[in-house]
């Protein structure tokens, strides 16, 4: 032991001065662990995320929302691949992850596990999902593991530019007719709720604050982003002409906050615990195109060491 | 970073919107916004909107079909070069239907074109249309499909109309690339594993009874000399291409003969196959059912 004490330390000093740990730099092993799981289930969010909005792609009512979706869900795409390269620097391997991610063993966000039911839900998506996600990741650019910092600086401009186009969306769809706007309440009477639940469980069930806040792999409670989330959205409804499903929400002059209704915690706990609306699906979907591919990705890898072979003549 | 700073992007929502400082690449309403778009002397504009939708219905409708292989492919890689080329292909797509919209001066735009036309009224070619088996014919049919338009595209460059010329010089970077991609692909699977192999075989045989149909010339093609593209002298040049990446891939050119026409109709005349109309279903549902709409 007594030579892990002065890494431990260095460790301990790099955090504390807020510094960022970097691949080479010794670290303990549950912060590995914690990190590769942390940064795994973001990639394993961003691949489950392109579905609920793939769902609509070839049923975009323009050629200029399809252009615009199509180049979202791409993004996530991309979003994926740069999360599972800094977990791979952490020694993770993404054909492992994704194993792990098929087989059920890793989760992904909650959030996709509801069903998307009208082109409306690619607008609420983009405004209610993807902006509780900014709020998530946002203090995350400041993580303290350099490589999964530096990529939430890229990942939270793409998303900042996806909530955009979401919202634009909703507008544009609020002015036009009444089913549109029919269209627009219920998806937001449908991802109100679930986007509340997309910060975790409430402060005092969470099992991992303490030591990630430590860390400086987690930088607010569940709760305070929570509570930051419904303040700044609730403006942006009152904007747009929605109402959202809460008849306890009320603004507090005392607390200087929303008060907000209670969140049904026992659904989310049946939708992490694999009975939400999709999960079946998503996930059989998931795995579907994994297996579906392992041909061409053996044939990739035959090719190419075929061509090694014979460049070394 | 402060904390103001940390949520800076999320409080900036409901700001006053200047949509083009973000809504960068895939914003605009107009493809052709800023676009002189004159019909030259001489062409005829019907004509000339005729075949802006034969070569903008080609990009939308197989660009369609590899929509539909978002979320479905081998590797995150190809999702992403999946969507690259998709996204291209709807870019020409918008393009050329605002062009047809223009020229042939109905004043119909984009979508108008492209969501409330009947499946008669598509002037695709039908090797656009059916559904890929699996990854070995996605890459076949890529391969054929940019290799053929590049080389037209190449010769649009040059046309007597402007805005096609323009939209064909864009469009040739795109399609460069689309045929590398698709050519290395059918390399790796061609050479790869017996099964790849096999696969890449059966993928070439499946599309290849539609290839011939590409260089058949039409009247429309025909009667816009100097601005249309005789596809008939594309031939030698795709076959080139086409025998050079099978043959580093150990394929064999299928020998299978061209699928017929009916009476000697077929894609360009609007005569297809019984895909299209799963297609236009799935691509039309929302925006025919809310026809009054705004998106």
């Amino acid at each position: 032991m007594t030579t892990i004490e002065p890494l431990q330390q260095h460790f301990e000093d790099t955090i504390a001065h807020e510094h960022r740990i970097e691949p080479r730099d010794w670290m303990p092993e549950g912060y590995r662990k914690t990190m590769i799981r942390q940064i795994g289930q973001h990639a394993h969010s961003e691949i489950i995320g392109m579905q609920p909005e793939g769902n609509w792609i070839t049923r975009a009512p323009s050629l200029r929302r399809k252009a615009i979706l199509l180049a979202k869900v791409q993004d996530e795409a991309g979003h994926g691949m740069y999360l599972y390269s800094a977990a791979e620097t952490l020694g993770a391997d993404r054909a492992d992850l994704t194993d792990k991610l098929v087989q059920g063993r890793q989760k992904y966000s909650s959030i996709f596990n509801y069903p998307t039911l009208s082109y409306a839900d690619v607008g609420v998506i983009g405004w209610l999902v993807d902006g509780a996600a900014i709020c998530n990741q946002v203090p995350l650019c400041r993580s303290s593991y350099g490589p999964y910092a530096r990529a939430m600086i890229r990942i939270c401009k793409e998303e900042s530019f996806h909530q955009r186009q979401g919202y634009e969306l909703l507008m544009t769809m609020m002015r036009g007719t009444d089913a549109q706007r029919q269209m627009v309440q219920s998806a937001v009477d449908r991802f109100w709720w679930p986007s509340l639940m997309m910060f975790g469980p409430p402060d005092e069930a969470s099992t991992n604050t303490e030591q990630s806040m430590a860390w400086g792999i987690k930088r607010h409670t569940n709760d305070e982003l929570r509570q930051r989330f419904v303040d700044m959205s609730v403006p942006q409804a009152d904007k747009l002409g929605v109402t959202l499903p809460d008849t306890a929400l009320k603004w507090n002059a005392e607390r200087g906050h929303y008060d907000f209704g209670a969140v049904d915690w026992d659904e989310l706990a049946a939708v992490i615990g694999g009975n939400g609306p999709c999960n079946i699906q998503r996930v059989a979907h998931r795995k579907a195109a994994h297996d579906d591919g392992a041909w061409v990705r053996e044939a990739a890898t035959a090719h190419a060491a075929k061509a090694a072979k014979a460049a070394q003549g | 970073m402060s904390e103001e700073d940390e949520f800076g992007a999320y409080h900036a929502l409901t700001e006053s919107e200047d949509d083009r400082r973000w809504a960068f690449g895939t914003g605009f309403t107009d493809a052709l916004e800023g676009v002189d778009t004159t019909v030259p002397d001489g062409v005829d504009g019907a004509a000339l909107a005729c075949y802006c939708l034969m070569l903008g219905d080609d990009a939308l409708i197989y660009s369609h079909r590899l929509q539909q292989w978002i979320t479905r492919a081998p590797e995150l890689e190809e999702e992403t070069a999946l969507g690259n080329i998709a996204l291209d292909l709807l870019g020409q797509a918008r393009m050329l239907l605002a062009r047809a919209g223009r020229a042939d001066r109905t004043g119909r735009d984009e979508d108008r074109l492209a969501f409330f036309r009947e499946e008669s009224e598509f002037r695709n070619v039908r090797l656009v249309e059916r559904c890929d088996n699996d990854f070995a014919e996605l890459v076949a049919r890529l391969l054929v499909f940019s290799t053929f338009r590049l080389a037209l595209f190449d010769g649009l460059r040059t046309s007597g109309d402007p805005v096609l010329a323009a939209i064909a010089a864009k469009g040739v970077k795109e399609l460069t690339y689309h045929r590398d991609y698709a050519a290395q692909w059918v390399v790796r699977l061609g050479d790869g594993t017996e099964l790849s192999h096999n696969k890449m075989q059966a993928g070439l045989d499946v599309i290849w009874p539609l290839v011939d149909e590409l260089f058949v010339p039409h009247p429309i093609e025909a009667s816009l000399h100097g601005v249309a593209v005789d596809v008939q002298t594309l031939r030698t040049e795709v076959d080139v291409v086409l025998d050079t990446v099978l043959a580093t891939a150990g394929l064999d050119r299928p020998a299978t003969a061209p699928m017929a026409t009916i009476r000697g109709r077929a894609g360009r005349d609007g005569v297809h196959t019984e895909a299209l109309g799963y297609v236009l279903a799935e691509l039309q549902s929302v925006a025919r059912a809310y026809p009054d709409a705004t998106w």
